[in-house]
Order: structure tokens, then C-alpha cells, then sequence
């Protein structure tokens, strides 16, 4: 799930400038559960950007827009409008954007900020919980995962900023990360796997893994 | 002397510290650093303190060295990656400068450029593990250097940490990683204090308590509810309230505070935060 946000509309009309005719697209994947690229909101797009004396050339709401062989076969179906646009519009994620923009030969427009959840959480939602590090530490950390429970991501126990109920000094709503974890390995008898000293992340793990850059999917995406 | 021998010597350490300036002016921040010549055992050099953007601590450094002045080069890993860190501590190295207090750091958003991408790539236990590494030659992946630098860490402990054991395991972690040396958060609860010290007395390693100077009630009350770890009990609250000279008063405390604390730490961290002036008598009224 990526999560989205629309931008203001007055920063949409900027980079409309200049352009007359816009096809609007919309997602029905993650935008749309975002409440920002479903039907409703195409249409409401649409409405605004007539208002703003824009021709609204078509529109179109496709599955997921981050598949690109779905948004190309839809934009056969919609030549003639796309076409006749300057422009698309595309309310959805930074990924549907660029997949619409590789798949297009128009200048394509994003209407929506994607939101930071650092990888899939899951379907255990509200908070962020795993950076994909490809590195796993919550044997050492009771289960917590310091790289997001923590702000600063720290490997080796809180920083002197726990305040006195408990929270991070960055952010007094949040839990401080390594209090819990802390309290977790206490209660699990575990205190003696804070004396283990971490070394520094290896970021080059976070990378894709080998397999999947030679998996067929990518090489196909590398046009091999 | 040098830091390291001071502590050596078993006698009450003394260290200060100056901020740099947000841009190029240096006269009023050498002037106070000349105040604390001869009073003082060395002079910490903060690395954009509270986050917020100015001179670096690394070129003061190397000002107060030229001086004739013995600085501590306090590291954060806020703004450098280990690339970067390496490189500033070989810096650091060529530039004669020995001490150095390895920080995690404040947070970027807390700061003047809350925008900032946070770097935190090591952390102040890792950064200790890496000028252990340098010393022996190496870099921290192991490739050779030419030339081992040489230098003498320290590192810092929050007394008042929620919960304090937690601190206590980060701080064996800190000495593990090669802290020689530690400065704490401001102490005010000198009860709390020993108690800490008593925890902390089997490491064996030096602790210089935190002293900053109460400017006001208001500034103890600030801190109370905006500093981690810090606690100003109420009557020194009341003392600084009911003060007809507030400075004579804030002397005052931090000299009785440096008194209590002699018997139970091997020395003092003065942090004045623009007060640097008053250090000289604040050493005065503890008769050091």
C-alpha cells in the first residue's frame, strides 16, 4: 500500500500553466483507498480544472495504475482524448505517475504527494514498522524494531533523549522506542542482549536482492 | 597536562566549553575561551549544538589549539556519514587535536534547518568502536591507513535517563567501544547523582558531572519540562525565584553543587550557555 495525499490544487494549476487540455487518470488501487485518486476524485478534478478555464480532454480511473501494461492498454481505448490532451494528470502515487509517464508521451503531472511508510507494513497498521534493512535485529531487540520504533534509528540503546513520561524528545506523541524495547527484553528475562554492541548497518543491503534484479520480471523491465 | 594526564593524575578535572558563533565572527567566543585559560583542564568545542547550523567545531578546534588551549572535539553523527566522520577524525589527528566526545546528536528537526536529511549512519557507541579502529591502523572496513592517528575518546551518560539502567547498559557498551572518559547531563539532584555513581563506581572510569548555570526559575522550570533527564529540585527553584542578584545566586548554586559533587565524581563539566564569563567565579566560590 502506498498512501497518498493530493496537493493543493493551486500548486496543480502551477504546473498546468500554459497548458490548456488535461486527461485526467485515476487509480483505483491505493489512491483510491487513499480517497485521493478514486472515481469521485477525478471528478471533482475534473470539475475544478474547468472552473480554472481548462478543457478537461477525458478521463479514465484504471485499476492500478502502477501496472503499466493495464494503463496502456486503457489509453488505447482512449486515444483520441489523450491525444488531444497537453497534458495528463495523474492522481496517484509517485510510482503510477512515473509508470504513466514511461508508458505516455506526454508531459505527465502528479497530483497527489506520497506519503513515507518506509516498506509494506502489513496488515498491522498505524504505525511503520519494518525498513525492509535486509538485516534483521529484533532477535536482539525483543521483537521491536529499532530502525523504526526509534527516530534516530539508533542500533545501540536510547540516546539521552527518553523523556520523563517516556517519549522521544523528537516527538513527545511518540513512544520512546528503546524504553520498549528495554521493558520487553526485561520482561523476557533479556536484559543481557543489550550489552551486545551492533555494528553499523550495512546499507548496502537495502538495495533489491541480486535474485530479484535477475529475475525475469526485471529483466523484462530492462527491456533484455 | 594534557586532558588524558589530568584524569591520570587523580585530581578534580575541570572542563568547560565554548559554542561557536552562527558565522564568522570569532573575537567574543576566543575572549571567552580565554577566560577559562589556566582554570580549566579543556574546553569542549560543541558540533552545532541544539542542531542548529553554524561554525564548525573542528576549525575552533584547531583555533584553540594554535592558543595554546586544550579542546575536546565533540563529534555527533548527526551530520556525517562514516566516510565523513573517518575523514574529520584523520583531520582531527593531523591537526594535533587528541580529545574527542563522540555523540549520537540532538535530532535535525529540532533545530534551525528542521528540512535537513539526519545522517545518524553510526551512532556514539559505533563512532567510539571506529576511532578504536583508526588507532590501529586501519579504517573501519580494514584497509590500510598510512599512519595511525591517536586519540583519546570520551563519551557522554544522562544520568536522569528513563529508565537509568538502560543508560548504565549504554554506557558499559560506550566503555567497551573505547570511552576513556565521561561527561554527564546537568546534575542539580546531587541524592540522584550518587546513587547513579554508585551503580557506575565498577567501571572505573572517570565521570565529570554536568554543571550548567540556573539563569532564572523560569530557565529551571523549561528544562524540567523540556530536557531530558534533567530535574531541578524545587527549593534551588525557589532560591533563583526570591534572588534580589540573580547572578550572584546562580554562582552561588553551582559552586555548592561543585562542593557536593567533589566527593563523589572525579570532576566537573561546566556547561555556561552564554554565561561563560561567570566561569571564573563560579570556580572561585568552589575554591578550585
Amino acid at each position: 500500500m502506498l498512501l497518498s495525499q493530493q496537493k493543493p490544487l493551486e500548486e496543480i494549476l502551477r504546473f498546468l500553466d500554459g497548458e490548456k487540455n488535461i486527461f485526467i487518470l485515476g487509480c483505483n488501487g491505493c489512491a483510491e483507498a487513499s480517497g485521493t485518486g478514486g472515481k469521485p476524485q477525478v471528478l471533482e478534478m475534473k470539475e475544478a480544472l474547468e472552473k480554472a478555464g481548462k478543457k478537461v480532454t477525458g478521463f479514465s480511473v484504471v485499476d492500478l495504475l502502477c501496472q503499466k501494461a493495464l494503463v496502456q492498454s486503457r489509453f488505447r481505448g482512449k486515444a483520441k482524448e489523450v491525444k488531444a490532451a497537453d497534458s495528463i494528470l495523474a492522481m496517484t502515487c509517485g510510482v503510477g505517475v512515473q509508470a504513466v509517464a514511461a508508458v505516455s508521451n506526454k508531459v505527465t503531472h502528479p497530483a497527489c504527494n506520497t506519503l513515507p511508510l518506509g516498506g509494506m507494513r502489513g496488515e498491522w497498521q498505524g504505525s511503520e514498522r519494518c525498513q525492509e534493512c535486509g538485516d534483521c535485529v529484533l532477535d536482539l531487540t525483543g521483537g521491536i524494531c529499532p530502525l523504526t520504533a526509534c527516530s534516530k534509528s539508533l542500533l545501540n540503546g536510547a540516546c539521552g533523549g527518553t523523556t520523563k513520561e517516556g517519549k522521544c524528545e523528537v516527538d513527545q506523541e511518540m513512544e520512546c522506542g528503546w524504553r520498549l524495547i528495554y521493558e520487553r527484553l526485561e520482561k523476557l528475562g533479556q536484559l543481557e542482549k543489550l550489552r551486545q554492541i551492533y555494528e553499523p548497518k550495512d546499507h548496502s543491503k537495502m538495495m533489491p536482492p541480486k535474485g530479484l534484479r535477475l529475475s525475469e520480471r526485471w529483466a523484462l523491465e530492462q527491456g533484455k | 597536562m594534557g586532558l588524558q594526564e589530568s584524569l591520570a593524575s587523580k585530581k578534580f578535572v575541570v572542563t568547560s566549553e565554548i559554542g561557536p558563533p552562527k558565522g564568522i565572527h570569532i573575537q567574543e567566543m576566543l575572549a571567552d575561551a580565554d577566560l577559562l585559560r589556566g582554570r580549566v583542564d579543556a574546553i569542549n568545542v560543541t558540533d552545532l549544538q541544539s542542531s542548529v547550523m553554524r561554525l564548525g567545531s573542528l576549525a575552533v578546534c584547531h583555533l584553540l589549539q594554535e592558543k595554546g588551549l586544550e579542546p575536546i572535539f565533540q563529534m555527533t553523527c548527526r551530520d556525517r556519514n562514516r566516510l565523513a566522520l573517518q575523514a574529520d577524525l584523520l583531520s582531527a589527528s593531523v591537526l594535533g587535536i587528541k580529545n574527542v566526545l563522540a555523540l549520537t546528536g540532538d535530532y535535525a528537526s529540532l533545530g534551525d534547518h528542521p528540512q535537513a536529511k539526519p545522517v545518524f549512519d553510526l551512532d556514539s557507541v559505533s563512532l567510539l568502536s571506529v576511532i578504536k579502529t583508526l588507532e590501529t591502523g586501519t579504517d573501519m572496513v580494514g584497509n590500510p591507513l598510512s599512519g595511525a592517528p591517536k586519540f583519546f575518546a570520551g563519551a557522554v551518560v544522562n544520568p536522569g535517563g528513563n529508565p537509568v539502567e538502560a543508560q548504565i547498559f549504554k554506557m558499559e557498551k560506550k566503555i567497551k567501544a573505547g570511552a576513556s572518559f565521561f561527561q554527564t547531563q546537568a546534575v542539580y539532584d546531587v541524592g540522584a547523582f550518587e546513587k547513579f555513581m554508585k551503580r557506575v563506581a565498577p567501571f572505573r572510569v572517570p565521570v565529570l558531572a554536568g554543571i550548567i548555570l540556573l539563569k532564572s526559575a523560569g530557565m529551571a522550570r523549561f528544562m524540567n519540562k523540556n530536557v531530558a533527564g534533567v530535574f531541578v529540585p524545587e527549593p534551588l527553584i525557589q532560591k533563583m525565584s526570591k534572588a534580589e542578584d540573580r547572578v550572584k545566586t546562580s554562582i552561588e548554586i553551582a559552586a555548592d553543587l561543585i562542593k557536593e559533587l567533589k566527593g563523589l565524581c572525579q570532576g566537573v563539566h561546566i556547561m555556561p550557555i552564554g554565561w561563560e564569563s561567570k566561569v571564573p567565579a563560579v570556580l572561585e566560590a568552589a575554591k578550585l
